[in-house]
């Protein structure tokens, strides 16, 4: 049996959004293999959290533990292992997402799976599933086949469609034999926002070196449309944007209705981030900035000249 | 306390270079693009020169992969770490290989810490890390990074992000990751993967790179250390991402707006 087992996520109580599109992807790969759709919900008080999961057509397993408390790897690996185990699963998936990338690989290792990360989309022919992925900064898109039995993956998750409703799963307690750990949770501190979270927004307004660390004339504009804010890694390393504001790469990757570069070049590290975005926006005083190659409207010129005039723009239409 | 240190080194296609798939998607056209070392594993060398300046003790570098790949360990010597294995392998690498292996090398030395990137920028894989420090029963601090700016006083006088524990035996890790900044603790030996965040890396200084080439460079085969080398992910096609239509260029503001009031309607 070919079932699948998908990795879900909770935060303060809730189930991330991403996680629903990687049980949007769990949705296609049993359906396509034919297989049943397990899911697994880790942590401390997320028994409603668990209970939310149980409309996609999956099984829902909740481990609901003191041990789970902190998203340690170390201590997840294990649980998700024995539930792959006892289910027969030999597709284990989650989102692309911090907790994600951390924990998958080190459940693979231990199920000797092999692993393709931020996969965005299932290709090949019938049960012989390969994974698409982007590789060198997303220059070149991989098809890639797991040789191994159990097949791990995580999903890029603007790339597949969060999970459609399905019948009624039941909700069952997962097993829970933790190790003595040699890692220890120390502190958490919540970087709070009253902006929308980055990689769910509909407008995203990001920043770079051009900025010179003056983000205020972009922050008008996100707030003047509900917007998130994003920054290039210049900016981040420069200190004038918290880490979880980078694009690109190594930061998250955002798939906007409207996503507006502002001072940012457009190196393919940045671009890999953001080139999903169905409308691209670019200001940069260089006309021959390379983020004008990828933008659908350009306007070269000065930030802080433009940025004002369009808040202006914005508030005399709404 | 000193440490004994081993960082992963890989030798990969320069970032600045234009990357283009060969027309029957066989493989990447090699010719005229430039290697470096992973700039990842630029970080983690200079997380373990500074783990060594503050603590002593060893910073050992390992790179696996064909005869080329000794080039990425001398310029990690020549930053100033003390000794390189480069463990010859000259057929296809995956995380599940090149973590096959590690834990061989592992076993051989014994480090208290293994130091490797988040991901190398060629396959962008993200694992080896975590792979290894499950083989090796071992606890994992991933994407390891630091708050302050790269501009910050503490990254001058090149303190470094990760902390030891008065006692030598533990380690503080400071994650960014979803939502926030966590900090976790991890026993020694322990598996760190660092972020791009972590350090600025220093360049080789003249000096520097003269006594890199007296430096121990050993060189083991993977075929000897008894790891299993089958490949378990295969790259079947390669394919250029679909192209974006852009470059259309407005004269101002007013004209922007009704873009993407009137045509694009996403505001
Ligand atoms: C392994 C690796 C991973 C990386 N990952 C990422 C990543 O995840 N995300 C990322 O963003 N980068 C990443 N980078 C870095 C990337 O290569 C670029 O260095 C970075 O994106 C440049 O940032 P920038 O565009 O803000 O700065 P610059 O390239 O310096 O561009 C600044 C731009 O601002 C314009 N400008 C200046 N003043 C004004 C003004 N007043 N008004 C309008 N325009 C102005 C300039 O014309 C210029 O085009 C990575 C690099 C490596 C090697
Ligand atoms: N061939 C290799 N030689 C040495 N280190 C490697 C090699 N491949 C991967 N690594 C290490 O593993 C990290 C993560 O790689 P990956 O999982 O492939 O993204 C890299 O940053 C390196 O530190």
């Amino acid at each position: 049996m070919s079932n699948v087992l998908i990795i879900a996520e909770a935060f303060k109580g809730q189930v991330r959004r991403a996680s629903l599109h990687a049980l949007g992807a769990g949705q296609q790969l049993a359906k396509r293999t034919g297989g049943a759709l397990h899911v697994v919900l880790l942590g401390k008080g997320i028994g409603e959290a668990g209970k939310s999961l149980s409309t996609f057509g999956a099984t829902v397993h909740v481990a609901d533990a003191e041990a789970l408390a902190a998203p340690l790897a170390e201590a997840h690996a294990p649980v998700v292992v024995e539930l792959a185990r006892a289910i027969g699963a030999t597709w284990l998936g989650a989102a692309a997402t911090a907790y994600g990338k951390d924990l998958t690989p080190r459940a693979a290792a231990l199920l000797d799976a092999a692993m393709a990360t931020e996969v965005i989309a299932f290709t090949g022919e019938g049960a012989a599933v390969l994974f698409r992925r982007p590789m060198w900064a997303g220059n070149v898109l991989a098809d890639v086949e797991l040789t191994t039995a159990v097949k791990a993956f995580t999903i890029r998750p603007t790339e597949f469609a969060a999970a459609a409703a399905g019948a009624a799963g039941e909700v069952k307690a997962a097993a829970v034999n933790v190790p003595t750990l040699k890692s220890r949770y120390v502190s958490f501190t919540e970087v709070k926002s009253e902006r929308p979270e980055l990689t769910e927004a509909r407008v995203v307004v990001a920043g770079g070196r051009g900025t010179k660390g003056d983000f205020k004339p972009l922050e008008a504009l996100a707030d003047a449309l509900s917007g998130a804010m994003g920054a290039s890694r210049a900016a981040v390393d420069a200190g004038w944007a918290p880490n979880d504001w980078q694009v690109g790469q190594t930061g998250k990757v955002v798939a906007p209705d409207l996503y507006v570069a502002a001072g940012i070049s457009g190196a393919i590290q940045h671009v890999a981030g953001m080139k999903g975005s169905k409308v691209i926006v670019a200001i940069n005083k260089d006309p021959e900035a390379p983020i004008f190659q990828i933008a659908d409207y350009g306007l070269v010129g000065d930030l802080f000249k433009i940025l004002p005039e369009l808040v202006a723009k914005v508030k005399a239409n709404h | 306390m000193a440490l004994k240190i081993m960082v992963t080194v890989k030798r990969v296609e320069d970032p600045e270079s234009k990357i283009r798939v060969k027309p029957d998607g066989s493989g990447i056209v090699t010719d005229g693009v430039n290697y470096k070392m992973n700039p990842f594993d630029e970080i983690g060398v200079e997380e373990g020169l500074r783990l060594k300046e503050a603590h002593g003790g060893e910073v050992l570098v390992v790179s696996i992969g064909g005869e080329k790949s000794a080039t990425e360990i001398r310029a990690a010597l020549a930053m100033g770490a003390d000794r390189g294995v480069l463990v010859r392998h000259d057929g296809p690498l995956d995380p599940v290989v090149v973590s096959n292996i590690l834990a061989k090398v592992y076993e051989l030395e014994k480090p208290d810490l293994v130091l490797l990137g988040k991901q190398s920028i060629d396959d962008d894989q993200n694992q080896a890390g975590q792979y290894l420090a499950a083989r090796l029963g071992l606890p994992q601090g991933t994407f390891a990074s630091k708050t302050e700016s790269l501009e910050s006083e503490a990254e001058q006088k090149k303190v470094p992000g990760l902390k030891l524990s008065s006692d030598g035996k533990r380690l503080v890790v400071v994650r960014e990751i979803d939502g926030g900044v966590e900090t976790i603790d991890l026993s020694l030996p322990a598996v760190v993967t660092v972020d791009l965040r972590l350090n600025k890396p220093r360049f080789a200084s003249l000096p520097g790179i003269m006594k890199a080439k007296k430096k121990e460079l050993k060189e083991l085969q993977a075929a000897a250390l008894g790891a299993d080398l089958t490949p378990r992910v295969v790259v079947k096609l390669l394919a250029s991402p679909p192209a974006r239509k852009g470059g259309l260029k407005v004269a101002d503001v007013e004209e922007l707006w009704k873009k993407l009031h009137e045509e694009a309607k996403v505001v």
